[in-house]
């Protein structure tokens, strides 16, 4: 296999597997700020076992983000160093604002967050875990500026010819806020809360049907649920204001996403389907003029399509761009009537009655995932064949220097070492699981209902 | 040119870069030690405490190498592109040791199974060794030069280029300098019969580390002009090294009057005035060809542009002070011996 080709699987490879674990921390951050500060207000014991219990598995999930996101950093350089080269001005910036505003205010404070129960005051601790969780924020956004400065460029301009071609800041703040990041800060924020949010409900729901725990994961669960109902509405509206974004800034990306091929005609809106390049037809359920109403509302306006795009200017795998941006947005909704359809049942006094709805809440956990790893390649392999869109091609940006076998020996690496990650993650979160949110069996024991009673009537209390 | 103070973008730019991997080997430095010295302590007890030494504060410790590789990504991307994608293996070895590193930590007190516990402080300690070593190795293909052709092209294609007597040699010396300093972080945080074996190690430590910098000075005197060439023509610079060994020979004098937090100090500064005789034997260069004195990469040709430079200064500017203060706080917090509770690894 080619460099280019081996290059773009590793970073494909390490990037989707990093990408698991940094929302999950993000969304999990929320939830331990939320029920710390519960805890703080109402002095419920509950809300401090709920505090600690999140914190152990954010702890797991913190620490495999932190790893393999320095792989991401050191990738740029060994794997992509034309590209390195060409947007160090800019993406170097942005990369160690990250890491100086965000990463340091993470880390401090990680360390009191996990081993500092006992050690400060509650106030600090409180403290601690909301600047852990700011500055996961943050890191969302430093490195969310750096990719959509490759998707929308903006405040530079190029220096130099060929291999020595770069890119220069003119204008700190035009850079930063180029015409995509605050949509796609925003896009990716929400996704990362909702992955934590539908993690919490997913344990907890888990719980309740397994009638253990029940007492405190019905509080958790409750208030996961309003989160979620929050937030999986809100990424609606940023999904859409996104959406506009792309039709003006990456017209063959939508173009892509969609399946439109004429240069300029009313386009349709698919609910699922399958594009044939070769023939240029979908297949599928689709909603006539859809996208020209989605962008324009009005059924007729025409959209910009692929075939006002040179050939060598257009995205190679539209089908998989296609499929990755419908099934990101068919789980999207998905997340919506789940926790509206909760909302629903609370109101009504039913949330815990229906084992259905619990069962569904116990495996909905792996649909923001999917939904954040689907919208990522989408988004990526929409830009391409650019690696910064219009200036940089992905096929002239890896590194010169770097043999096919190296790559294919740092790859078998990482294939063997995430893996073992993987399994490692899955068998220590099921434990945590298992073992539940109490570290004592008499605190245990208070959260059963009826040995509560009992207890209340044999001791007499 | 743009300066400030008197100095140019560039070389504030090279101190700014400097400081922060020296700040990376200091404190990775510990832990990194900390680790290679895992399996001489043999009863599970004293494993759990030394590893909580560093439990805490190792993450906080790599956020430095992020800071480090983001500042010279921003600030010198040919010299980042360049070195990284030439050291292609090591780097790539570096990353998968600090992977396993971090994930032993955080797993190995998961489970009490011995079989489980004694396979993560291998693989914690292996790991610690390999990654204090590696460091080493790229610092001495640093100093001695790559074979950087047009464009800044690495041509060199070997699979262990990487490998050669002038690294190994920089690999070791690295490696028993940091198990020294690792063993003396390991005395202020540990009590007993651990404390009293740390004792001695440190001094086995103290003495390879001190035989490997002799031998590897001589080497550099001997066999690599470009990096001697400095000291010749200024004298007055053999006072780095020279600090060098009398900071590294008040460490144990300071062991033995039981100033440990004094010598964790100077164990530092050992670390910090050998990162400044790199710093000296580069200025203003950054990485040498060894094809052609035309193409060795300096401040200059790797060079953002000023504007992002001047951006990053003031970025550096607020955020050093932050970080300073967030690693005060955590250590304060972590002061004294250590205290195994149930949030412990």
């Amino acid at each position: 296999m080619d460099t280019e080709i081996l290059a773009r699987i590793q970073f494909a490879f390490t990037i989707a597997f990093h990408y698991i674990y940094p929302p999950l921390s993000i969304g999990l951050g929320l939830l331990m700020v939320i029920f710390e500060s519960a805890y703080m207000r109402t002095k419920n014991k509950q809300y401090h076992i709920l505090a600690k219990f999140w914190t152990k598995i954010f702890a797991l999930t913190f620490g495999i983000g932190v790893v393999t996101g320095i792989v991401m950093e050191f990738e740029f350089g060994t794997n992509w160093a034309v590209y390195s080269r060409y947007v160090g001005d800019v993406f170097g910036s942005a990369l160690a604002a990250e890491g100086i505003f965000a990463f340091a205010l993470e880390s401090g404070f990680l360390g009191v967050l996990l081993f500092g129960w006992n050690r400060v005051k509650p106030w600090v601790h409180l403290v601690s875990t909301i600047g852990v969780f700011l500055g996961s924020m943050f890191s969302a956004v430093w490195i969310v500026v750096a990719n959509s400065w490759q998707q929308t460029p903006a405040g530079y301009h190029i220096v130099g010819e060929g291999i020595n071609a770069r890119a220069e800041i003119t204008d700190f703040w035009a850079m930063v806020f180029n015409p995509s990041s605050v949509d796609r800060i925003l896009h990716v924020w929400l996704g990362a809360l909702l992955a934590g949010a539908f993690l919490v409900l997913s344990v907890h729901a888990y719980y309740i049907v397994k009638n253990r725990f029940v007492n405190i994961s019905k509080r958790a669960f409750k208030i996961a649920l309003a989160v979620a109902a929050i937030f999986s509405l809100a990424q609606l509206a940023t999904g859409h204001s996104s959406a506009e974004g792309v039709a003006v800034n990456q017209p063959a990306k939508l173009a892509a996403m969609e399946g439109h091929f004429p240069a300029s005609a009313s386009a349709d809106m698919y609910l699922f389907g399958w594009v044939d390049k070769e023939s240029q037809e979908v297949t599928g359920l689709k909603i006539p003029g859809g996208l020209s109403f989605l962008l324009h509302y009005d059924f007729e306006t025409p959209v910009t399509g692929l075939n006002a795009f040179p050939e060598e200017d257009r995205p190679g795998q539209i089908n998989a761009v296609f499929q990755f941006y419908h099934i990101m947005i068919a789980i999207g909704m998905l997340l919506i009537v789940l926790s509206l359809y909760g909302m629903f049942l609370w109101w009504k006094g039913k949330l815990f009655k229906k084992k259905w709805v619990l069962w569904t809440f116990v495996f909905a956990a792996i649909l923001p995932q999917i939904a954040n790893q689907t919208g990522w390649f989408a988004a990526e392999m929409g830009r391409q064949p650019w690696v910064v869109y219009g200036h940089l091609r992905t096929n002239q940006a890896f590194s010169q220097a770097v043999t096919d076998n190296q790559i294919l020996f740092s790859l078998i690496l990482f294939l063997i070492v995430y893996t073992l990650l993987f399994l490692l993650f899955i068998y220590l979160l099921n434990k945590k699981i298992q073992h539940g949110p109490y570290e004592t069996s008499e605190d245990e024991h208070s959260d059963r209902p009826h040995t509560k009673e009992i207890t209340q009537i044999v001791t007499g209390n | 040119m743009e300066t400030f103070l008197g100095l140019d973008y560039p070389t504030w730019w090279f101190l700014v870069i400097g400081g922060l991997f020296s700040g990376y080997a200091i404190l990775d430095g510990f832990d990194f030690g900390a680790g290679a010295w895992h399996l001489f302590f043999k009863k599970d007890h004293s494993r759990r405490i030394a590893m909580n030494a560093v439990g805490p504060v190792w993450d906080g410790n790599e956020v430095w190498l992020v800071i480090g590789g983001g500042a010279l990504f921003a600030g010198f991307p040919v010299m980042y592109a360049t070195f990284f994608s030439g050291m292609y293996i090591p780097f790539m070895l570096f990353l998968v040791f600090l992977i396993l590193r971090g994930i032993s930590i955080e797993v190995r007190g998961k489970e009490e199974w011995p079989w489980w516990r004694n396979m993560f402080d291998i693989i914690y300690s292996v790991s610690s060794i390999m990654l204090a070593f590696l460091l080493g190795v790229v610092l001495g293909n640093v100093l001695q030069g790559i074979a950087i052709g047009e464009n800044y092209q690495y041509q060199g294609a070997g699979f262990f280029e990487f490998l050669n007597p002038y690294s190994l040699l920089t690999g070791f010396t690295t490696l028993f300098l940091f198990m020294t300093h690792g063993a003396i972080y390991l005395l202020l945080k540990t009590e007993g019969r651990l404390f009293a074996k740390l004792t001695l190690l440190m001094k086995k430590g103290m003495i390879l580390f001190m035989v490997f910098f002799g031998i590897t000075t001589m080497y550099t005197l001997l066999y690599i002009p470009h990096l001697s060439d400095d000291f010749k023509a200024n004298p007055i610079l053999f006072l780095a090294p020279l600090i060098t060994f009398l900071a590294i020979a008040n460490v144990p004098r300071l062991a033995n009057k039981k100033r440990y937090r004094l010598a964790f100090i100077f164990s530092s500064l050992t670390i910090a005035s050998m990162l400044v005789l790199v710093a000296i034997e580069l200025y203003p260069t950054l990485l040498f060809s060894t094809v052609d004195p035309q193409y060795h990469i300096d401040i200059y040709n790797a060079a953002s542009s000023e504007g992002s430079m001047e951006n990053m200064l003031i970025i550096v500017a607020i955020g050093t002070p932050l970080v300073l203060g967030y690693t005060y706080f955590v250590y304060r917090t972590f002061r004294g011996k250590v205290q195994l509770d149930e949030t412990s690894y």
